[in-house]
């Protein structure tokens, strides 16, 4: 755990090496993901409620998908270059090190301007949170299911790169589950069909982290979010190293 | 002129497997944004400036002509500009401009060609695209995304030209595709923009890519207006295209070549 945070602090730095680029990347983060809003806006001013949700209670929903989304997105870069290293052979780099792949890769590449999107998400979320005027467990139940959440996302981009140990190139295909279910769970998972929903819950179950414990507002549901986002996580880390077994160098 | 277009397509036609994946993607966001839409029409009072049945049908064209969008570039324009290489068009005996925009249009049209169907294909299957009314319709349909395409490349060759000023605006380029998908009516179809926009909409270039083919195709537009809309289609991409033209003079006259 030490070593990773100083690797994700060297990662951090380099990226803050060109300030003014790092501060417009950023602010491009923020405003391209703030289209994502503008979509629902319009939306919500046409029809005015989605199944009886109104605009500041879609914004938590909102809110809670969003920021988890990016943190996910932020720490978890690194697994995106596992394809790239595999077909060059890179990836014995990692492998003679004593520190376990898995870490030395999610520290390899942390991008913090991808906190753009966190903050467009957080803004939403608080707009949202003061208009309805929250009480202070259902804040701490949002809180709990961006964590749970962004657990969630981070396996499933781990599990999409892992998926280049039997393919070597990466799946664009996996996009549906990541950016797809971003999409998908800014909604109120009961518009769906009904297929539809049991997969969102039961396999790749952004329904019990972001969506169930934002409808029921009950405290146990909220505990149960980070919970079942460290399950799935632990389910890629496994999953991670069967792939490592299936690994061979290039042999050059 | 055609060879060369043929060329760039032919190259493009090589990512198969990059194209299947892609169907596999358009169709998954496609039914998704049905069923959103689907949930928010469910419990419609007021009239509507499109019906159901018609804003299935800008969801489906939108997933099935993306790729016609000006919502990328060749990142390898972006490399020759900045390692110079640039200047080996120069030299061409076609204008720099009229090389980079068949570039574009094959870039535009290849990708296109290759996913429209099976996506269409898709959305016939699950009872979500009649056929037109008519054999005019369809053929004044074909004739507007045609058209499109062409805005599409105009556009995109735009930016291609912009690259010669901003090399190093990455925050730009960033917001471009999300901008284009924006006013295209790719998150949203145009008409359910709110009321005060659409004067706006209704006048920017973005909209003559899909959403009018859309609105020929889903009888948005009666019949007396076709001709209207196809014009307007036409006058953006005249426009464009002398504005690309004139911004390659001004570019290639200052243009400074890394020498090496």
């Amino acid at each position: 755990m030490r070593s990773y945070l100083d690797l994700v602090s060297i990662s951090i730095r380099s990226k803050m090496q060109y300030r003014s680029s790092f501060l417009m990347l950023t602010l491009s983060y923020f405003l391209s993901t703030f289209t994502d809003f503008l979509g629902i806006w319009i939306l919500m001013d046409r029809f005015k409620t989605i199944q009886g949700w109104t605009l500041p209670e879609i914004c938590l929903l909102y809110g809670v998908v969003q920021t988890a989304f990016s943190l996910a997105e932020t720490f978890a870069r690194g697994f995106d270059m596992l394809s790239q290293y595999i077909k060059q052979g890179d990836f014995d780099r990692f492998l003679l090190k004593p520190l376990h792949p898995f870490i030395q890769l999610a520290a390899e590449e942390v991008q913090p301007m991808r906190l753009g999107r966190f903050f467009q998400g957080l803004l939403v979320l608080l707009w949202g949170a003061i208009t309805l005027h929250i009480s202070l467990s259902l804040s701490l139940i949002l809180f709990l299911s961006i964590i749970g959440t962004a657990l969630l996302f981070y396996a499933l981009f781990v599990m999409q790169a892992t998926l280049a140990f039997w393919t070597t190139e990466t799946l664009e295909l996996a996009n549906v589950l990541t950016y797809g279910g971003l999409e998908v769970s800014q909604y109120p998972l009961s518009i769906y069909k009904f297929w539809f929903r049991q997969f969102f819950t039961f396999i790749v179950p952004l329904g019990l982290t972001a969506y169930y414990p934002v409808y029921t507002s009950l405290p146990w549901m909220g505990l149960i979010s980070p919970l079942i986002g460290g399950l799935l996580l632990f389910m890629s880390y496994l999953f991670f190293n069967q792939g490592i077994k299936r690994y061979q160098s290039t042999g050059s | 002129m055609i060879s060369l277009f043929m060329i760039y397509f032919k190259r493009l036609l090589q990512y198969r497997i990059a194209a299947l994946a892609g169907i596999g993607t358009q169709i998954f966001w496609g039914v998704i944004k049905v069923m959103i839409l689907e949930a928010f029409y469910l419990q419609s009072v007021g009239k509507e400036p499109i019906s159901f049945s018609q804003a299935t049908l800008f969801i489906w064209f939108g997933q099935a002509f993306l790729q016609l969008l000006p919502w990328n570039i060749d990142k390898e324009i972006e490399r020759e500009i900045r390692q110079g290489n640039v200047v080996y068009y120069l030299l061409r005996p076609v204008p720099l401009y009229v090389i980079w925009f068949i570039r574009a249009l094959s870039m535009r049209l290849a990708p296109a060609l290759l996913r429209f169907f099976p996506v269409l294909l898709c959305a016939f299957l699950i009872g979500q695209l009649p056929f037109p009314s008519s054999a005019s319709q369809l053929m004044v349909f074909l004739f507007s995304i045609l058209l499109g395409a062409l805005v599409g490349a105009a556009i995109t060759t735009l930016v291609m030209i912009s690259l010669f000023r901003t090399l190093s605006g990455e925050g730009i380029q960033r917001l471009i595709p999300h901008v284009t998908l924006l006013f295209s009516g790719l998150f949203v179809p145009l008409p359910l923009f709110p009321d005060s926009f659409q004067g706006f909409l209704n006048l920017q270039p973005f909209r003559c890519i899909i959403d009018i083919p859309s609105r020929i195709y889903a009888g948005v537009i009666p019949e007396a207006l076709w001709m209207k809309h196809l014009l307007f289609q036409l006058g953006w991409l005249f426009l464009l295209m002398l504005l690309g033209i004139a911004m390659m003079q001004k570019a290639t006259k200052k243009l400074v070549i890394q020498g090496g």
